[in-house]
């Protein structure tokens, strides 16, 4: 038994291949812990974020500079009455928050947290992260269906119309990063110095990273300006697939009084909003496998040898530090007003919280294990960062607008690319 | 993978698609049958990932059920009346529908059984983690007639399904 | 436990293919009849997957022309529902009984 749990630790392939059940269940339940405590995270940054966005100051009473407002947040969602309308359909209306909070979760199976820290690595891995995140249309109809009032309907067909036409446009941006897998970079036809022909393709997400590192340049940078617009595509059209601004017209509380999810209140509320932040965080763990590459601390050929591996293995443990460091800038900052003292002695300790774990991130056993899984929660971040600027920043799209950008501009666009990359790899 | 556990996930999964199949075609709302529908759908992709065919599981998870299920819905919630749910929901031949239905189910189980003594033994070797490739080999080489023709077939029910669900041009 | 075989998988073919008969012959309502037909071509892949285990991988290249298909199909048909159901107000197919209106 003992020796079942620790045959793994040895192996080089992920749980699901390696056939350990124990540490798959390990892996998965770190997946759940660790995306909701990233979705209450996220939910305290946009509030913030987008406060000090609009020159004020967001939410400061809960806890110190509003640590413990989502903690509140969820207390409150938790002790609200549970209403269901009148005539509206029991089944489906239970059903419909279940449907988009499992299908966001289920996309985790397959994100590639290093190279063998992801539940499984299937052989179809980005056309089941598509085809899973897809379910969820399905989730949001059955929420404006189930809900028995014209404004839930028309918020609830209008955003899954959105999240449709705009899959489309993602699926090129995907297959065309797809295309580069099957790339060598070198010489004619793509023919190695060895003369092994054309390389094969795959969908696995690891071994999108993995030849992303054999071609040593992320795919952003592929091809430039392909690579590039693919990106690009596939950020703007993730925005749109989760409902956010400056797509988020079927959501938006001055113009639909909330959508689809108007006639829920509490802990439904609460699933909807849980699976929606966790839908932004696996598309934007799509993005950087497949464009940022990943896993991989930057530039991992050109700044090669041992000196530079551990510079940036001291990464992690500095931005704990840092992150400690600004806590301590706002203890100094507090007021000395004798009501403001538990509010400094706890943001003391959240910051000497933070500061332990940078200093536990820099003993070296640990450090060496924590590199992937760093950089790729980094790059994750900066898209979390990336999402709530969209939010405060740009106006939102009408209905007919959103529509007539993702079919008459990004489509051609991402078959434009789609097929410039296909000949380029072919040529080049 | 590991045959201890396919016995189960095989019952499993047959007794829900079966029991999702009979729920689609018996219940009066036609949004509850769609779900089921999806449950049957989403059974079935399991059992293809047993049957070593993880793209086929996939397409069928991403066209199907995330596609023409979304289809169904929408069409469902435009003409979907109050009137057909309180209707009585079998037309007047169900009884003989059955009794046919039957006899072909029970002449499809008995040809099964007589002649899977010629089935090969040894299933086929198909590799799990190169099956996309393969497919793509077969479908880019043998099957590229086919593909291009499915292509425009789409192209064909596209415009025809505008042309029809438009109103007055 | 007997170990699974094909003919398990193809009696669960079968079974769903029953059913989805049963629906297209007994059913007065439009739209489940066109759900019993997606019934009856899940029924085939299934049974077309079965046996690309024992005999290659051709199977499942069909099975994936037939998930193609049968999307082709249910489109044109709930086109055809959608343009019927603005003519007549009704779902029902017993009442498509006339050839002109």
């Amino acid at each position: 038994m003992l020796d079942y749990i620790t045959s793994y630790l040895k192996s080089t392939s992920t749980p699901g291949q390696a056939g350990n059940y124990f540490w798959a269940t390990v892996y998965i339940l770190i997946i759940f812990g660790g995306v909701s405590v990233a979705v209450m995270a996220m939910n305290w940054l946009e509030r913030k974020a987008l406060a000090h966005f609009q020159i004020r100051l967001g939410p400061m009473r809960v806890g110190p500079h509003g640590l413990l407002q989502p903690i509140a947040d969820a207390v409150k969602l938790l002790t609200k009455e549970d209403i269901i309308p009148d005539g509206a359909d029991k089944m489906v209306f239970w059903i419909a928050p279940l449907i988009i909070l499992c299908a966001a979760f289920t996309t985790y199976i397959v994100i590639p947290f290093g190279p063998t820290h992801a539940v499984t690595d299937l052989n179809i891995g980005i056309l089941f992260m598509l085809g899973v995140s897809s379910l969820s249309v399905l989730g949001v109809v059955m929420a404006g269906w189930a809900s028995n009032s014209h404004y839930p309907l028309i918020g609830g067909l209008r955003s899954s119309a959105q999240m449709v036409s705009y899959e489309v446009a993602m699926g090129m941006a995907v297959v065309s990063a797809v295309l580069m897998t099957s790339l060598h970079g070198l010489g004619l036809y793509g023919v190695a110095a060895n003369g092994s022909g054309m390389g094969t393709g795959t969908l696995s997400m690891i071994s999108i990273v993995q030849a992303q590192y054999d071609q040593q340049a992320w795919f952003i940078f592929k091809f430039f300006p392909l690579g590039f617009l693919a990106f690009g595509l596939f950020a703007i059209a993730m925005v749109a697939e989760t409902n956010r601004a400056p797509f988020d017209l079927p959501e938006a509380e001055s113009e639909l009084t909330a959508g689809f999810h108007t006639e829920y209140s509490g802990l439904r509320w609460s699933l909807f909003m849980l699976g929606e932040y966790a839908a932004m965080i696996a598309v934007s763990s799509i993005a950087v496998t497949l464009w940022l590459g990943g896993w991989m601390r930057p530039f991992p050929h050109w700044l090669a040898g041992g000196t530079w591996d551990l510079v940036f293995s001291l990464f992690p443990g500095f931005t704990f530090l840092a992150l400690a460091g600004f806590a301590f800038l706002g203890v100094i900052r507090m007021p000395k007003h004798p009501l403001f003292k538990i509010q400094t002695i706890g943001l003391a300790g959240f910051g000497a919280v933070l500061g332990l774990i940078g200093l536990i991130l820099f003993i070296p056993p640990v450090r060496d294990r924590i590199q992937d899984i760093y950089w790729f929660a980094a790059k994750v971040a900066m898209f979390m960062y990336l999402y709530i600027w969209y939010r405060a920043t740009f106006p939102r799209y009408r209905f007919d607008q959103l529509m007539k950008l993702g079919w008459k501009v990004m489509l051609p666009l991402g078959i434009g690319v789609l097929i410039l990359t296909a000949v380029l790899g072919v040529i080049l | 993978m590991t045959p201890v556990a396919t016995p189960f996930f095989f019952y499993f999964l047959s007794a829900l698609a079966v029991l999702s199949g009979i729920v689609v075609i018996t219940r009066r709302n036609p949004v509850h049958s769609a779900l089921s529908l999806i449950v049957t759908l989403l059974s079935l992709a399991g059992l293809y990932l047993m049957l070593y065919a993880p793209f086929v599981a996939g397409v069928q998870i991403i066209l199907y059920a995330g596609g023409i299920m979304v289809l169904f819905l929408f069409v469902i919630m435009l003409v979907s009346i109050e009137r057909a749910q309180r209707e009585y929901q079998f037309n007047k031949q169900w009884i003989v529908g059955i009794c046919a239905t039957a006899v072909l189910g029970v002449l499809l189980v008995l040809g099964y059984s007589e002649g899977k003594a010629i089935f090969p033994a040894i299933p086929a070797a198909m590799p799990e983690n190169t099956n996309t490739q393969e497919i793509a080999i077969f479908l880019y080489g043998n099957y590229l007639l086919p593909f291009e023709v499915a292509s425009l077939l789409l192209l064909v029910a596209i415009v025809g399904a505008v042309v029809m669900a438009k109103k007055r041009i | 436990m007997v170990p699974i075989t094909t003919f398990h998988y193809l009696v669960t073919a079968a079974a769903l293919f029953v059913l989805g008969i049963i629906g297209v012959l007994t059913r007065r309502n439009v739209v489940i009849i066109l759900m019993s037909i997606e019934l009856i071509l899940n029924a085939v892949n299934l049974n077309l997957v079965a046996f690309s285990r024992l005999y290659g991988l051709h199977g499942q290249v069909f099975a994936i022309f037939v998930i193609t298909d049968a999307a082709a199909e249910a489109a044109v048909g709930l086109g055809i529902l959608i343009a019927f159901f603005r003519n007549k107000e009704t779902v029902n197919v017993d009442e498509v009984d006339l050839l002109k209106w």
